[in-house]
């Protein structure tokens, strides 16, 4: 135990010793690389495909701050990372940014001094069971056996409703998605849980996806962002406002296709200034005026990353639903870009 | 006359009764003994059914040529009927090479070939006394040439390192007639470590710049799959066995300050777990080096990969010291040998000997354990390479397929120690019991 209190002081006294001189900016520009914390493989999300090339919605965000902050999409290294070893790595600094599907919580936000800087996915957990199981509402659940991750939120929450609903049930539990999905296609379990993503994903695997339902309720709210270490506000700023460049050009219909001409005909001042034709919004944090341009250029806006990604043109086939930009009534929102 | 009959000739023999010979002999006595010994067997023989009729269909069904867990569905749906199970090959032909390779880059996979293939001829004067000496010379060097063929870089970094043994072995020669064995290793150990610490980088830097000679240089972040296992495995094994031999003999010590470190040593290790010595290796030296540092996570694992097998090692070793007749050791005494000429010639042969099950046991239980880091999120074969190629959408899905193909290739490589183990204590049993 008290071995325990010295280390823990220990790395507190180097954490902080550390936040005082770090400007991961200027690190990552001495490196000539981004050290990006990535899922050990996360369908849609983040994963190398057969060739060793890393692809997905998380790891496209990396691509985009590797381009604003050094003109070049493709100096990005992936440290693969799983749950437990995430944040330490954040930490010691073995990884400048980390973008893995992970939840914003208060505690995480605070005791880990971690700081979310932004939510590049709305999720939430959500159950699928076979359609002739006959259930058309997770509250119709009562009695089922559900596969369970052990050792996640996701466990709390499924205890949470059943107990708020007055109904019961009989936990099957498993160590990894994929074991999961297997005891589930099996039938040891009537139902099975996980975010609501993992689960389109799944579903669009299984041999007879028409005879599996994802039912309407979404019990908990996940919102998943990129991660920086708390107290280097600066690189917080450079990661967050890359990610706002993104959806507002989604919102000011700027294409990766399209960013030049848009660049040489636009008459909108906010565009100008966030693809640097006027102002010096990049320079002010620290980058070149053209950074957010080169982000849209390299992984397209916020549209194309979520639709080239898991969006529904992909057969992990995701609505945009929360994910939709505010103007379509979705939660995607970026402050004014001046 | 009487008409006495007298048989001239014996009688052939005859056939024991059929339930006293051959299968039905065998099935009564084994199998169908008594009533529960029946039971069990038929029991057995049931379950044996379920499994394989289940099993036997999913291999025969196999498919090797399709792009995707989808289409192997389709092909199995079309060949063998509806419900019908199979075995979906078609990942493993697809992947496989990052099974055995992880990310390490496509177009330079002939260096770990190369290396594997070096290893092979390397390890073969060490493992038969009939492959001619002269290979020692290549086993001796080999470290340098598959660090430089594996990770790449400038070749000067290789040659320098390795020029630190060389002015170990220099300062050892010159102060062995000085100052005795114990001494002068210590300096040389001494002499070897201030080389690398002060003139090992600069000069490969110097030389490097001089004569740019190399390859392309690939991180450790892109091996895995039994690349990985492999190079933590062997290198853990080549170190930890002379480690492991220096700890049992530090333990025997009659030097307390040499006998409290061994014991510390040892003690510390084998009472911790080796997932969390992996977690300090991968996490919590994170938090004390200076940010930027660039140690090597994988260096950093095989370090304490050895210091772990090598503290069960030295176990291990003992045991076969214990195991020594006081006899020998006094006879040894008695020869006026010294401690390390009494060790080497008399002692060391004997005890390694007796721990040669021991020893290999342990190098197969590292070798399997390196599969371990997958938990610092390294690309192990099972776990890490797995969860990659599962993450892709074509094989979603997909359970025991690369289980089987890795655990085939582990089998494959543990049964080739455990034999080898057997070929040699056969090789050198000298007693006749």
């Amino acid at each position: 135990m008290k071995k325990s209190v010295f280390f823990g002081a220990l790395a507190a006294t180097t954490l902080v010793a550390g936040m005082a001189s770090a400007a991961t900016i200027d690190d990552v520009k001495a490196r000539g690389e981004l050290l990006c914390g990535s899922s050990t493989g996360l369908t849609g999300f983040g994963a190398p495909d057969a060739s060793g090339n890393w692809t997905g919605f998380d790891v496209d965000l990396c691509r985009a701050v590797a381009a604003a902050v050094l003109g070049d999409a493709t100096k990005v290294k992936f440290v693969p990372l799983t749950g437990e070893t995430r944040f330490t790595a954040l930490q010691s600094g073995e990884v400048d940014l980390l973008a893995r599907n992970s939840t914003w919580t208060m505690s995480r936000d605070s005791e880990l001094a971690l700081d979310f800087v932004a939510v590049n996915y709305y999720d939430g957990q959500g159950f699928m069971v076979k359609k002739d199981l006959g259930v058309s509402s997770a509250k119709e659940l009562d009695g089922a056996t559900v596969c369970i991750q052990t050792g996640t939120t996701t466990e709390l929450n499924l205890a949470d409703f059943f107990k708020q609903n007055n109904i019961t049930y009989q936990p099957v539990n498993v160590a990894d998605d994929n074991e999961a999905q297997s005891q589930y296609v099996a039938g040891a379990c009537d139902a099975y849980t996980t975010d609501a993503s993992g689960l389109a994903a799944s579903r669009a695997t299984l041999p007879d996806a028409e005879n599996h339902i994802i039912l309407p309720e979404i019990i908990s709210k996940e919102p998943l962002g990129p991660v920086v270490r708390h107290g280097d506000n600066n690189w917080g700023d450079i990661v967050r406002w890359t990610y706002y460049a993104l959806l507002i050009a989604e919102e000011k219909g700027i294409t990766q296709a399209n960013v030049e001409e848009v660049l040489a005909s636009t008459t909108d001042e906010e565009v100008k200034r966030l693809l640097g034709a006027s102002g010096d919004m990049g320079v002010k944090i620290g980058l070149d005026n053209a950074a957010f341009k080169n982000a849209i250029l390299a992984v397209g806006n916020y549209g194309e990353i979520f639709a080239r990604n898991i969006g529904e043109g992909t057969s992990i086939n995701l609505a945009r639903g929360l994910n939709a930009l505010w103007t379509q009534g979705g939660l995607q929102y970026a402050p004014p870009f001046r | 006359m009487s008409d006495a009959f007298f048989r001239t000739e014996m009688t052939p023999p005859k056939a024991p009764p059929i339930t006293e010979r051959g299968v039905v002999k065998w099935l009564r006595e084994n199998l169908f003994a008594g009533p529960y010994n029946t039971i069990l067997t038929l029991v057995a023989l049931y379950v044996l059914y379920l499994f394989l009729s289940s099993v036997i269909p999913w291999l025969l069904n196999g498919v090797w040529n399709a792009n995707s867990l989808q289409e192997c569905r389709e092909i199995v749906t079309a060949s063998a009927g509806e419900g019908a199970t199979g075995a979906c090959w078609a990942m493993i032909r697809e992947r496989w090479n990052q099974f055995l390779f992880g990310l390490y880059p496509q177009d330079l996979y002939w260096r770990p070939a190369v290396a594997l293939g070096l290893l092979l001829v390397a390890i073969a004067p060490v493992l038969f006394p009939k492959v001619p000496r002269q290979l020692f010379w290549l086993t001796l060097f080999y470290p340098a040439i598959a660090f430089f063929l594996l990770w790449g870089g400038s070749i000067w970094t290789p040659i320098v390192a390795m020029m630190g043994f060389g002015v170990m072995a220099l300062a050892y020669r010159l102060l062995v007639p000085l100052s005795g064995v114990t001494v002068a290793a210590m300096l040389g150990v001494l002499a070897a470590v201030l080389w690398w610490l002060f003139i090992d980088a600069p000069l490969a830097e110097a030389l490097s710049a001089a004569l740019p000679v190399g390859l392309q240089s690939v991180g450790s972040d892109q091996f895995g799959g039994f690349l990985l296992a492999l190079v933590i495995g062997v290198t853990a094994i080549s170190f930890s066995l002379p480690l492991g031999i220096l700890l049992a003999l530090g333990r025997q010590s009659d030097l307390p300050v040499v006998k409290m470190l061994c014991v510390g040593f040892i003690e510390f290790i084998r009472g911790v777990p080796l997932i969390t010595l992996i977690f300090t290796a991968a996490l919590l030296l994170g938090y004390f080096l200076p940010r930027g540092t660039n140690f090597d996570t994988i260096l950093r694992v095989i370090i304490l990969v050895t210091f772990f097998a090598a503290a069960y090692l030295a176990e291990v070793i003992r045991g076969g010291l214990a195991a020594l007749p006081r006899g020998q050791y006094e006879a040894a005494d008695a020869l006026g040998l010294d401690y390390w000429r009494a060790q080497r010639l008399i002692i060391l042969p004997q005890a390694l000997k007796i721990s040669i099950p021991g020893i290999v046991s342990t190098f197969i239980g590292l070798f399997k354990d390196t599969t371990l880091v997958s938990f610092v999120a390294l690309l192990d074969p099972l776990r890490g390479v797995t969860s990659v190629v599962r993450a892709d959408l074509n094989w979603k899905g997909i359970y025991w397929e690369p289980y089987i193909f890795v655990g085939a290739i582990f089998f494959v490589i543990c049964f080739g120690m455990s034999r080898y183990s057997m070929y040699l204590e056969k090789k050198l049993k000298t007693d006749h019991r």
